[in-house]
């Protein structure tokens, strides 16, 4: 064996990629390190927590079941359409969106560029906010909450959507391209059929999260079993607010249970 | 022509046309319920014009600029310590939870953990922070750790779980103790994934900053909230802007990273 093959070192990253992760690292510990000294905490908050959590504990329990029919029954009930419908108006809404997005349906950049900033824009407002904006125009109620649903969702499933779409086979395309086929017909045998298992596993996905997201929209006004929440909340009755935390609680589980059934039997 | 080729070439499938028109039916009820109408969404849109209105031209005087950079600043301070705090966290939790390292009541134990934090949104865990250790950031910061606990450490378990057990098998072979089968057998195979999920939730923890201030946890959501409730729209707009800004600039950097660490 010669000197320099025994000398010779071997390392799984190139130099650039070995500095790009050290410069990595440094702005990581850089960025933590700045936050941390600069974040504003108000001391005299800190400490007396350990007696408000307590506290808190201590005036959920027991929880006042009267609220129940006072007013979550019917808040949830609520919550769950307010979900449900709006996962369905945001499917139909992100449809379009999709197949502008998707490089092969639509084949001009500047149509993609435009459909994947209305996703973004979709994405990066959260469902609270869309909710405060809708309760500014719709006022307060379940209709803002469901469009705060929807137009967050629309961001969501439509990128999933659209990569779906842009991984179909050129095969079904091409031959019904070839048969003559209108446009139309393209993407309803063409791709529908092989987008349709991502679709609905996006679909049951999104409400899953959807049913989650509702139940806080309440907090700004937007129906559902947030509102029963912040009125515990507003009138420090934390008994009530307990009961609702509960029963969130078991609703989230109640879907999650749901969903993992229905994936694992359909899709 | 024979009988044959009229045929029409796709069957009508009564399965799914039953269901297509039993989901109409939901949302025609859904909408009774929710008193989703017509009449309710056109008033809607003529005060949405209203609205609109108010919110154009975006607010970009100094003041106001000066006070949504002061928020946006907290909202990335929030992200980054609650990550960082997170992810510190997450590892152990995520090791205790995966059955094929640990023995079964350990993993049940901490998978229980990982699932209260996952069920609760982080703006009602930021409310009980809230009333816990007061207004500002800390309960922002708080509250995205629990969530990213749980989004971090469900995945990293599932990640070790996935891997190939040869490896520590090997490494267990040459009678090494059980940090230094997890240092060389366990995370060499599921470290990559680990610091992309982490990156992931930076980025989902930028999103959700922005959110924990309606409640009181602090950051630009705090700004955008106060500003709404003063009516004062045009501001409204401008941090609605600016967020979108900062996040997508977050989504391409955090996309580059992973690309770069996978």
């Amino acid at each position: 064996m010669s000197e320099l093959a025994r000398l010779r070192t071997w390392q799984r990253f190139t130099l650039a990629q070995r500095v790009g992760r050290g410069l990595t690292y440094v702005l990581a510990a850089v960025a933590v390190v700045w936050s941390l000294r600069t974040i504003e905490v108000i001391p005299e908050f800190l400490y007396d927590a350990p007696e408000q959590t307590a506290d808190l504990f201590r005036r959920m329990w027991p929880i006042d079941w009267s609220f129940w029919h006072e007013m979550v029954a019917e808040a949830l009930v609520e919550t769950f359409h307010t979900a449900t419908l709006g996962t369905i108006i945001a499917l139909v809404l992100s449809v379009p969106v999709a197949l502008l997005a998707a490089r092969n349906v639509t084949p001009s950049p500047t149509l993609n560029l435009v459909a994947k900033f209305i996703l973004v824009s979709s994405r990066s407002v959260n469902s609270l906010i869309w909710a405060l904006l809708f309760v500014a125009v719709f006022g307060p109620g379940a209709l803002a909450g469901t469009l705060a649903i929807a137009f967050r969702s629309i961001g969501f499933v439509g990128k999933l959507l659209a990569e779906a779409i842009e991984e179909a086979q050129r095969g079904p395309l091409e031959a019904l391209t070839a048969a003559g086929a209108p446009r139309a017909s393209i993407l309803l045998k063409g791709y529908w059929p092989q987008v349709e298992p991502s679709f609905w596993s996006v679909a049951l996905f999104r409400w899953d999260i959807n049913i989650r997201e509702s139940a806080v929209l309440g907090l700004v006004g937007a129906g559902g079993i947030g509102v029963a929440l912040d009125t515990g909340l507003n009138n420090l009755y934390w008994d009530q607010v307990g009961l609702c935390l509960l029963v969130i609680f078991l609703v989230v589980i109640a879907t999650e249970i749901a969903t993992s059934a229905i994936r694992s039997r359909i899709i | 022509m024979s009988a044959a080729t009229l045929r029409t070439p796709f069957p009508a499938n009564w399965w799914a046309r039953t269901l297509w028109t039993a989901l109409a039916l939901y949302v025609l009820y859904a909408c009774g319920i929710l008193d989703v109408s017509w009449d309710r969404f056109v008033r809607g849109l003529d005060n949405g014009a209203k609205f609109l209105d108010r919110m154009f031209p975006p607010d970009f005087s100094r003041q106001k600029l000066d006070l949504l950079q002061v928020g946006m600043i907290e909202s990335m301070q929030i992200a980054v310590l609650s990550t960082a705090a997170g992810v510190v966290l997450s590892l152990p939790l995520g090791l205790l939870a995966a059955r094929n390292l640990m023995p079964g009541w350990v993993s049940w134990g901490a998978r229980g953990v990982i699932a209260l934090c996952r069920s609760f949104h982080p703006v009602i865990t930021a409310i009980l922070f809230v009333k816990a250790v007061g207004f500002g950031a800390l309960a922002g910061v708080l509250a995205l750790i629990v969530a990213s606990m749980g989004f971090i450490s469900k995945l990293f378990a599932e990640a070790i779980e996935e891997m190939n057990l040869k490896q520590v098998e090997a490494v267990r072979a040459t009678g090494a103790g059980f940090f230094n089968v997890l240092i060389m057998g366990v995370f060499p195979q599921v470290i990559a994934r680990f610091i992309g999920f982490s990156v992931y939730q930076l980025d989902s923890n930028l999103r959700n900053s922005t959110m924990v201030g309606i409640v009181g946890g602090g950051g630009i959501g705090a700004t955008l909230f106060t500003a709404y409730q003063r009516f004062d729209y045009d501001f409204v707009l401008t941090i609605l802007l600016a967020i979108i800004a900062v996040i997508m600039v977050a989504e391409i950097v955090s996309a580059q990273l992973r690309k770069a660490f996978q």
